[in-house]
């Protein structure tokens, strides 16, 4: 009871996540921006995305951990911490030249479709249950659809079209992370078994 | 044709889109990306000025007065603009235009 007490709310959680997409989303941005010869001038600067996405990963497992109430719950976010994990690595080992094939930016391809499905597949309830329903519906859609991005970039690395697409998603997502409440209507519709809605 | 030479062709043929925007327009592009993002923390905090609990903070308990989203929007805008984009910026200024 008293450390329920001391963590911090999910929505606090779903914000702190999506400030990290928001700066992934511009950082990306920026590299659909100016093309990736311009990006790589710098040393430091092609590691970037992929350690802030590395690092996401890895902390999603103490969500998975300490925010999770049920095993379809705690399945959705070990499979987002292991494609976040997945997706970084290998875009660290496309970076650094310890991996050569553009394929392996495929991995990000394959993180969205996993991340897209797990949304959907641990949402039990309708789209206008509460909030947080339609939220983790409209992410599990937009992270399917989006997968196209890196899929493209995988054979066109040079795609302006699918690298801002790759880059908008994450903006998107943060967006949409921002949107999050624990408890909350949607578009005036709230189902008597969501709870009681706070500010 | 030789490889080399095709795949040379192929490349410039793709840099298309990205030639189509100047280098001055694309880095003003990449320098207004974090000035675009405080913009939009600040009008989300002042529609919605009760996410910023600093503001009316009796009562509030200690994550309510730790997390406040806007100000984490304007954060990221902030360092994106002052950390990377003024290199990334420099650096595509002093690019050799192609020919």
């Amino acid at each position: 009871m008293i450390v329920a007490g001391l963590m911090p709310q999910a929505e606090f959680v779903h914000w702190w996540f999506a400030t990290g997409f928001l700066m992934l989303g511009l950082v990306l941005l920026a590299e659909a921006v100016v093309g990736p010869e311009v990006w790589r001038k710098r040393a430091w600067r092609p590691y970037l995305w992929p350690s802030l996405c590395f690092a996401m990963g890895i902390l999603m497992w103490p969500v998975m951990t300490f925010f999770t109430n049920s095993a379809i719950h705690m399945v959705a976010h070990g499979s987002w911490a292991e494609v976040l994990m997945l997706c970084g690595a290998a875009e660290l080992g496309v970076a650094r030249g310890k991996l050569h094939s553009q394929y392996w930016r495929l991995t990000s391809s394959l993180a969205l479709v996993v991340s897209g499905t797990a949304f959907l597949v641990h949402e039990q309830n309708a789209w206008l249950f509460s909030r947080a329903a339609f939220l983790h519906h409209t992410l599990g859609w937009t992270a399917l659809i989006c997968a196209v991005f890196p899929f493209v970039l995988a054979f066109r690395p040079r795609s302006l079209v699918a690298a801002t697409g790759f880059a908008t998603f994450f903006v998107l997502l943060a967006v949409l992370l921002y949107c999050d409440r624990d408890v909350a209507p949607v578009f005036g519709h709230f189902s008597q078994f969501a709870g009681v809605p706070h500010r | 044709m030789s490889a080399d030479f095709a795949h040379e062709l192929k490349r410039h043929e793709e840099t298309d889109a990205r030639d189509g925007l100047s280098r001055v327009a694309r880095a003003r592009i990449v320098l207004w990306l974090g000035p675009g993002t405080v913009l939009g923390g600040v009008l989300w905090a002042v529609l919605q000025p009760w996410r910023l609990t600093l503001l009316h903070p009796g009562g509030q308990g200690v994550w309510w007065l730790l997390v406040e989203p806007p100000l984490y929007v304007i954060a990221v805008g902030l360092i994106f603009r002052l950390v990377i984009a003024p290199g990334v910026a420099e650096d595509l200024l002093d690019e050799e235009p192609r020919r």
